[in-house]
């Protein structure tokens, strides 16, 4: 019934170090239907930006090299086109949002010229045609007073305002795909508030697809249907967002779902002891042969060691890479 | 409670002198932290948290005394810090010690381990070198690294164990009051779990106190025993932890607390209702420094500031809505 907007396949991303290789992402396949919001999640160094970069050919490259893999986007596959043919998608059919506003707008250019641009280059706008529709753009973000403010420069907006703009110009072409790589993280909760709800009211508006990459499993929480988990550079578990926080499946998942804090827990009297994940994130430079959980993985046995799980089909909708599938009542000795 | 609290801050007030250089004439200034009170007993978890420029950051500076404050007073053990001479103080600062945000930008990239961690011991105590190290060991154990990671330099490590160390060095001089400033916010889920159980053990153990900074809710509920809210440079709420989920007083807490994205899919929260930024603190509002985001704000909000009253015993809290049910305090 519903159209993939994004597939991808096989993706594997290697950085060319003085240390090594580092294998950023490897072996990375999903898809994003139409009117979606998938969430990737995971921990710093995990590869969920360098998977989201991949998707518009921004890896910095050298050191960057995309070793294998298909990113099709409305069946063409983005990772052969040209710069001149991906520049034509890039900002109008696929925007992109950063974490961090104030690095990502032009400091010496004024907004509503920023916010112009991807009018005049994709829609063929005039330079007052783009501005006016520059300011009702503005005006959709909640900007208030964006008329008179479409000269301001981001030095003069605060945080929250100046991620608005970023939304604005993201969406001023009306994108199919929206990627938005941890839009909130930098921002106060109160106004993280405001972007995601703003957010939200114009994926529906727009219809647009959204792919979310965040650390934060509140705002997934809030915001995707769908979630990957990413450990090390592959996805280790792949639910819908209700079966990932109900019943998730890889240990990983469910260690990481434990380590939260959550609000309210001092009203039940007792505070629980957060769960820790023992260790750190392994190398990726080093060829690992198993699973790269296994390390700090409470319940591996010889094969996690020697042999890399696949995505094993968990339930309808979710898989996990995890040999437990096949080994249940190693889970239930080791609890 | 007659006993002497660990910490008693009072009136406290810091202005910085806004924009303009040294010959400046501009007198403007902005009070970081306006008027706040508060006492911390021995063994206490007090968690502070704000938005980002509500003051905190400033106010866990003063406690130590970084900075100077402008009026007001803080008190340590019964003993006003202000008035300590610089020798003095220095015996003051064994006992209270900090915590840094970023474990990146903290620890000198050109130091080892070793020296990082029994500095503090170096300009605190008459120690011999043997002797330092010896303590250095023992602590970079106690917060769960290897002794022989006192040869590394910090890049060898990673945040978690980079954050380890810098409280190692809190830690050294043996202080009972510890002030940490957003200690988790640049870490992991997952390795912020560790440093959390760590940080709650080696409480335990050393019966030390926190002033536990950081704008996470979550965080500061799960350590805290009790908190306050910072909003514009003062103190808006503080209460027992436990009574934050249940019943805030304060709307800004209120609004706090709703934006706040629940880790849970069955619980999507209604979009959010408060709107606006925080105001400019150069020309702070009349009256509550809220009332321009407040939807409950009527005309006394917009003439009077209120001040922190008791809505129960233990429950404190700077809103007019609690007018009248409360008693004032100084």
């Amino acid at each position: 019934m519903q159209q993939n907007i994004l597939k991808i396949e096989d993706l594997s991303v290697r950085f060319h170090l003085p240390e090594g290789v580092v294998r950023a992402v490897d072996s990375v396949s999903f898809d994003l239907a139409r009117g979606e919001t998938l969430g990737l999640v995971g921990e710093s160094g995990c590869g969920k930006s360098v998977t989201s970069l991949s998707i518009l050919g921004l890896i910095p490259s050298p050191p960057g090299r995309i070793k294998a893999g298909c990113v099709r986007f409305e069946d063409q596959n983005l990772l052969d086109m040209n710069t001149e043919r991906l520049r034509q998608i890039r900002g109008r059919d696929i925007s992109m949002i950063f974490q961090e506003p104030m690095t990502s707008l032009n400091p010496v250019l004024s907004i509503g010229r920023q916010v112009a641009e991807p009018l005049m280059t994709h829609k063929g706008l005039s330079r007052s045609e783009a501005l006016a529709e520059a300011a009702e753009w503005l005006d959709q973000v909640k900007i208030p007073a964006a008329r008179q403010r479409l000269g301001d420069y981001p030095h003069q907006l605060s945080g929250g305002m100046r991620q608005r703009v970023m939304i604005a110009m993201a969406m001023v072409c009306r994108p199919k795909l929206l990627i938005a790589d941890e839009p909130t993280t930098a921002l106060d909760v109160t106004i993280q508030a405001q972007i995601l709800s703003l957010m939200r009211e114009l994926k529906e508006k727009l219809n647009m697809s959204l792919l979310l990459i965040t650390h934060n499993l509140g705002v997934v929480a809030q915001t995707a249907s769908r979630v990957m988990v990413m450990y090390a550079g592959q996805i280790v578990e792949e639910a819908s967002i209700i079966d990932i926080f109900d019943q998730p499946f890889h240990p990983y998942s469910q260690g990481l779902l434990k380590s939260i804090p959550r609000f309210g827990d001092r009203r039940h009297g007792r505070v629980r002891r957060l769960n820790e994940i023992p260790g750190a994130v392994p190398s990726l430079i080093e060829a690992v042969g198993g699973c790269r959980f296994a390390d700090r993985c409470p319940y591996a046995f010889d094969i996690c060691k020697e042999q890399l799980p696949e995505l094993f089909q968990i339930r309808d909708g979710q898989r996990a890479r995890c040999w437990l599938k096949y080994h249940p009542a190693r889970r239930r000795q080791s609890d | 409670m007659t006993e002497v609290p660990l910490l008693k801050v009072s009136k406290l007030v810091k202005a910085f002198p806004l924009g303009g250089g040294v010959f400046s004439k501009s007198r403007a200034r902005v009070r970081a932290v306006d008027d706040v009170s508060f006492a911390i007993s021995r063994g206490e978890t007090f968690g502070l948290v704000g938005e980002s420029g509500c003051g905190k950051s400033t106010l866990g500076r003063l406690i130590l005394r970084l900075i100077e404050p402008t009026g007001g007073k803080v008190e340590f053990n019964g003993q006003n810090i202000q008035s300590l001479g610089s020798k003095e103080m220095r015996l003051l600062r064994r006992r209270m010690q900090i915590i840094f945000q970023d474990p990146y930008s903290s620890l000198d990239p050109r130091m080892k381990v070793d020296a990082i961690v029994s500095e503090p011991l170096c300009a605190l105590q008459n120690l011999s070198k043997s002797d330092r190290r010896r303590i250095a060991g023992q602590l970079v154990e106690k917060v769960g690294l290897r002794a022989a990671d006192l040869n590394k330099y910090p890049h060898e490590f990673s945040g978690g164990q980079r954050q380890r160390i810098g409280i190692a060095r809190a830690l050294c001089v043996g202080p009972e009051l510890l002030v940490a400033d957003e200690p988790v916010s640049a870490l992991d889920v997952s390795i912020q779990a560790q440093v959390i159980n760590l940080m709650e053990d080696l409480k335990k153990e050393y019966n030390l106190s926190y002033i536990f900074i950081s704008h996470d809710l979550n965080v500061v509920e799960h350590v805290s025993d009790r908190i306050a809210v910072m909003y514009f440079g003062t103190i808006v709420e503080l209460a027992p932890a436990g009574q934050f989920s249940t019943s805030p007083r304060h709307p800004y807490t209120e609004a706090l607390l709703k934006a706040v994205p629940i880790p849970d899919p069955h619980r999507r929260t209604e979009p959010f209702p408060m709107q606006g930024d925080v105001p400019s603190p150069v020309n702070p509002p009349p009256g509550c420094a809220f009332n321009p985001r407040c939807s409950y704000a009527f005309d006394r909000c917009h003439v009077e500031r209120p001040r922190m009253a008791a809505a129960s015993p233990q429950h404190l809290v700077a809103c007019w809505l609690n007018d009248g049910r409360g008693l004032w305090i100084d």
